[in-house]
């Protein structure tokens, strides 16, 4: 007569079989670069610079962990981008999926990846850190009224590429971005603030 | 009061200035006086609900410790009277017009900022992460509501005359962001809170340099209000709670 297994084991040796059927943290990184940033579609999670660890559980190894650090403490899109984590991962077969949250260190515009400055620029979004001048700011005001002052830094149109700049707003469409406007084309666009 | 409680006390103050100032620029939300600054705004105010909930969270799961339960930040933010808030008075202060506004945030960014950093440094390591952040966040508050002073108090002689009036009135609100009680004094010599008279001289001397160049003029310190970070508030906090609170009071654990 065959040993039953106890419910026990059974379990055991499924969370096993799942383990050795698991997809590699690699390839889950992949994945994860599908997923987009919900106010910058053009831009990945990762290469944005927030996913800061992807790691099966040692305890429980059927379970992923995966370590988000936010932009910004109030940025509504936090929620949203767990739930498209969470999305892309059942999709990718990770069912359990432990999302942590990490404050320290602080998100930095740094960890924004160089090939996404460059779709930044190409979605119209100046990215961050801009050319150190003096007078880049010091155009004139037709409403006659002094125009903000700004850190000294000319931040480059994002369109025409144009350094003759300034800044409009801190804060534009999201905390995350200031507004500004091109004096050579005109256009208004986002600057990504250094953070 | 045990340490747990002085903590839970320390982190309300720190969550509830944040959270009602918030609340206060919603206020604002389709009333700027131009698009760019209605949007500016609200963002400041997204940043400091963040930052609030991030302490009040913080707040309910200390006070779990002492009490039978700790409440979340929802039942912090929603769920307790005017007495039981410790932000300061400062902050629920009315919105008036655009200069009241910038003149309420410009004292306090510069607060703010200098106790976030002053924080980056607490031996808790929660309050230090939050605290951080935060700072990263308030140095874009200080420089806006700062150019806002100078540019309308540097101004026309209509918003000359109404930022020097707001900062007027607006004066003897200050003065408690920088008396400290026994609670806050144990935190700190614990080096888990920041001693807030250390910041009273770099905020002086920030306050004065930038009003300075807004050619406004410092109001001489006189009597100053207190009461704030013991839950004593100015009769605006009960209608700015009113509306804030209605919704949870209303309909209890409503959810979107």
């Amino acid at each position: 007569m065959a040993a039953t297994e106890t419910p026990a084991m059974a379990a055991t040796d499924e969370a096993l079989a799942e383990a050795q059927s698991r997809p590699s943290i690699a390839e889950l990184w992949l994945v994860l670069g599908t997923v987009p940033d919900p106010e910058i579609p053009v831009v990945s999670v990762v290469e944005l610079g927030i996913l800061r660890s992807v790691e099966w559980d040692v305890a429980e190894p059927s379970t992923l962990i995966v370590v988000v650090t936010p932009t910004y403490s109030g940025c509504p899109a936090t929620e949203l981008i767990a739930s498209s984590i969470r999305e892309a991962l059942a999709a990718a077969g990770v069912a359990r999926v432990r999302l942590e949250t990490q404050l320290f260190p602080a998100w930095t515009t740094d960890w924004i990846a160089a090939e996404a400055r460059r779709k930044l620029r190409e979605f119209g979004i100046a990215p961050p850190g801009g050319v150190r001048t003096l007078s880049a700011t010091t155009a004139i005001d037709v409403a006659g009224i002094s125009p903000l002052r700004s850190s000294g830094v000319a931040v480059a149109c994002p369109r025409c590429r144009s350094l003759r700049t300034r800044l409009l707003s801190q804060f534009g469409s999201t905390a995350c971005k200031a507004q500004y406007r091109c004096l050579d084309c005109l256009e208004p666009f986002d600057y990504f603030k250094p953070h | 009061m045990n340490p747990d409680e002085q903590l839970f006390q320390y982190l309300l103050r720190l969550g509830d200035s944040p959270l009602i100032l918030a609340q206060r620029l919603g206020e604002w939300v389709g009333h700027g006086p131009v698009l760019e600054e209605d949007i500016a705004q609200t963002n400041v105010g997204l940043d400091l609900l963040g930052q609030a909930r991030l302490w009040l969270s913080y707040a309910g799961e200390v006070e779990a410790r002492f009490a039978a339960a700790g409440r979340d930040e929802d039942q912090l933010a929603f769920l307790r009277d005017s007495g039981e808030f410790r932000n300061l008075l400062l902050v629920e202060q009315p919105n008036g017009s655009f200069a009241d506004t910038m003149s309420r945030q410009f004292l306090f960014d510069a607060w703010h900022l200098l106790l976030l950093r002053a924080l980056a440094g607490s031996n808790d390591a929660r309050i230090a992460g939050i605290a951080a952040k935060g700072a990263k966040e308030a140095t874009y508050h200080a420089e806006r509501s700062g150019d806002w002073v100078i540019r309308l108090g540097d101004g026309t002689s209509e918003s000359h005359l109404r930022m020097q009036r707001a900062i007027d009135d607006l004066w003897m609100y200050t003065g408690e962001m920088f008396v400290p009680d026994a609670a806050e004094l144990a935190l700190a010599e614990a080096g888990i809170a920041a001693d807030v008279r250390a910041l009273a001289a770099p905020w002086r001397q920030h306050v004065r340099t930038v009003l300075t160049e807004a050619t406004l003029e410092v109001p001489g310190d006189a009597f100053m209000q207190k009461g704030g970070k013991q839950g004593v508030h100015t009769e605006h906090l009960g209608h700015l709670l009113a509306e804030m609170q209605f919704l949870e009071r209303a309909y209890p654990g409503a959810r979107w």
